[in-house]
């Protein structure tokens, strides 16, 4: 069991540890230069310049040698400290950071979880069933194979139907503050982007457990239990328990991806979270504010796994002894 | 004499299956498209041709004139051959590399095995597309081969795992020890005795790899971060959501690349079932 912790804790210290690496190296080694983009959009003259410039360097700590500023990075890291936004001069990143995340969780952990609750009892369900296996199954496909499935619905409820908005988290004439309309105002712009999440997300895991039933139903121990003559039902429940398994550390492995995809969601639907922060950031060449999103999305994806990681010892006696010792 | 007969007979239930045989019609639709497609037009993608805007199809412009009058299925065409470059190249490179890794991996064991699995669970928990996009987003001109490099470096986790995960079983059994003993190289043996054996999988890997890449590649020009220089079927719906095709109502405008990048990968995906069920046994409908 420590064992075990022991070594995914490691894999998620090298990660993040890369990661970092990674984050911290990509803005520095690209063209571009922060520094130019705030002394452009002020358009001083020349000697005004030159002195904006030494402040601006120093401000954001540019003015010390390359390996310094690595160290640096980490020491600001562990105070909580991101560095300042370029963009949003002079709000420090972690504040901007602060003011998108809830936006993000309040999307991703109902879209994640709902649609793989729903995704794979459907799948589980539509397995070896000749009429929903040929019905459902395509749309799954069609669902999984569609990041696009966001336009068409921004078109239908947005345009031709006006019902949802398509754009913001709230109501442009709104400030946030805790009221019935307000919250009625927050669902409703959430409905949109949720939907589009759960849907392309359901889509995957059905057909995910959908192939995973087949395969357990053809395994040995259905047909011995199927002889025995166990009524279908129960057959069923054991193949769907030995299939839910893998589904777990399938949920684990793609969180990069629905991250990715939720990235992008936000900015079709200009829903203010990191994803699109993260591309305002990327268009005014914010270092900082890259790094920010770049480490909160890495952040989230490592706790994300970490959580599954401990729920797979619950679900699964197994790991408890046998991956203690062994590793393949 | 022998492979003739294992070739017919995988045609055989080739052939017969559904899901596979309309995957396949669908896809090679496409394909058919993107070869002949350009030659179809005579006008250039972003050339203004319709001096006045946004129109409907008719028979003129088959698929209508976007909001600068430029020709809709001119660009469509153009933006399918980039889309099955992107998944032919891209998707190309993240199996290749998958399968070097997943074999290494597989076959050598031990300490590499090891390494080569926290660098796949690293690369794997690090979500690419956001790296991509920082990538992306600092060079300032960006080509489609470009692109192609970029996703098919990022892509190749699952295939190195699932590879891995294969060739690791097929490793102890008795024809690959009795090759060993028989003193083959380990290169040999992978290429003669364990890839043979696992055809089918690097087949369906390259499938899957193949439809993920064309949907990354959708992701990142939808976002404005693909190639500067070549029209692609994502940049099409991108150019079309920036100007107000939704408010407009011009669905002609962004309906069929979104529609043909959701049929293609949908395809592929059905094709790779219907492969599955050809490739074993056990899993054909009854």
């Amino acid at each position: 069991m420590r064992r075990y912790f022991g070594r995914k804790l490691l894999i998620y210290v090298l990660t993040f540890f890369l990661a970092v690496t990674i984050d911290w190296l990509i803005p520095r080694f690209m063209p571009g230069n922060p520094v130019q983009t705030m002394l452009s959009r002020a358009a001083l003259h020349a000697e005004a310049m030159e002195v904006m410039r030494g402040y601006y360097t120093r401000a954001f700590g540019l003015d010390v040698p390359i390996w310094q500023q690595y160290l640096n990075f980490w020491a600001a890291l562990f105070h909580g400290d991101l560095g300042t936004s370029v963009y949003m001069f002079p709000t420090p990143v972690a504040r901007v950071l602060a003011r998108a995340v809830p936006y993000d969780l309040f999307l991703l952990i109902p879209s994640i979880l709902l649609s793989w609750y729903a995704g794979n009892k459907f799948g589980a369900f539509a397995a070896r069933s000749k009429w929903l296996d040929n019905t459902i199954s395509p749309l799954g496909y069609v669902l999984t194979a569609t990041p696009y499935m966001w336009i068409l619905l921004a078109w239908f409820f947005g345009i031709v139907l006006g019902v949802f908005p398509i754009a913001g988290a709230y109501s442009f004439a709104m400030r946030p503050h805790l009221s019935w309309a307000f919250i009625g105002s927050v669902l409703h712009h959430w409905f949109l982007p949720f939907v589009s999440l759960f849907l392309v997300g359901f889509g995957g895991q059905a057909i995910g457990m959908r192939n995973m039933i087949i395969y357990e139903l053809e395994a040995d121990y259905s047909h011995y239990l199927e002889a025995l003559g166990a009524p279908r039902r129960l057959v069923r429940k054991y193949a769907f328990r030995n299939a839910i398994l893998p589904q777990i550390t399938g949920l684990a492995l793609s969180l990069g991806v629905i991250v990715a995809g939720a990235l992008v969601t936000e900015v079709v639907f200009s829903y203010p979270g990191i994803g699109y922060l993260l591309l305002a950031a990327i268009q005014n060449q914010d270092y900082f504010l890259i790094q920010g999103c770049f480490l909160f999305i890495i952040l989230g994806v490592l706790i994300a796994n970490f959580a599954i990681d401990i729920a797979y010892v619950i679900i699964d006696p197994r790991t408890r002894r046998g991956m203690t010792g062994e590793t393949a | 004499m022998k492979k003739d007969k294992k070739i017919n007979e995988f045609l055989y239930f080739a052939l017969r299956n559904k899901k596979l045989r309309v995957g396949l019609i669908i896809v090679l639709f496409f394909l058919v498209l993107a070869f002949i497609g350009p030659m179809l037009t005579h006008n250039k993608p972003f050339a203004y041709v319709n001096p006045r805007g946004a129109e409907p199809p008719s028979s003129e412009y088959w698929f209508g004139t976007t909001f600068f009058g430029q020709d809709v299925f001119a660009q469509f065409a153009h933006g399918l051959r980039a889309t099955f470059l992107v998944g032919i190249i891209g998707g190309g490179l993240g199996t290749l590399i998958g399968i070097l890794v997943g074999f290494t991996a597989g076959y050598r064991g031990g300490m590499v095995d090891e390494i080569l699995n926290v660098l796949t669970n690293i690369v794997l928990v690090i979500p690419t597309a956001a790296v991509l996009l920082i990538i992306a987003a600092y060079l300032e001109v960006r080509s489609i081969l470009m692109e192609c490099i970029f996703i098919g470096f990022t892509a190749w986790p699952w295939a190195a795992r699932a590879i891995r995960a294969q060739t690791f079983s097929l490793r102890t059994r008795e024809f690959v020890d009795l090759a060993r003993m028989s003193g083959m190289r380990s290169i040999k043996i992978i290429f003669t005795e364990i890839a043979p054996n696992m055809m089918s999988y690097l087949v369906m890997t390259f499938i899957l790899q193949f439809g993920g890449a064309i949907l990354i590649a959708a992701t990142l020009n939808f976002i404005g971060l693909g190639p500067t220089n070549a029209v692609s079927l994502g940049l099409m719906m991108q150019i079309a959501v920036l100007w107000g095709a939704l408010q407009l109502g011009s669905w002609w405008w962004f309906i069929p690349p979104g529609l043909a990048i959701t049929a293609i990968v949908g395809a592929l995906y059905v094709m790779n079932v219907g492969l599955d069920e050809v490739f074993n046994p056990k899993l054909r409908e009854m």
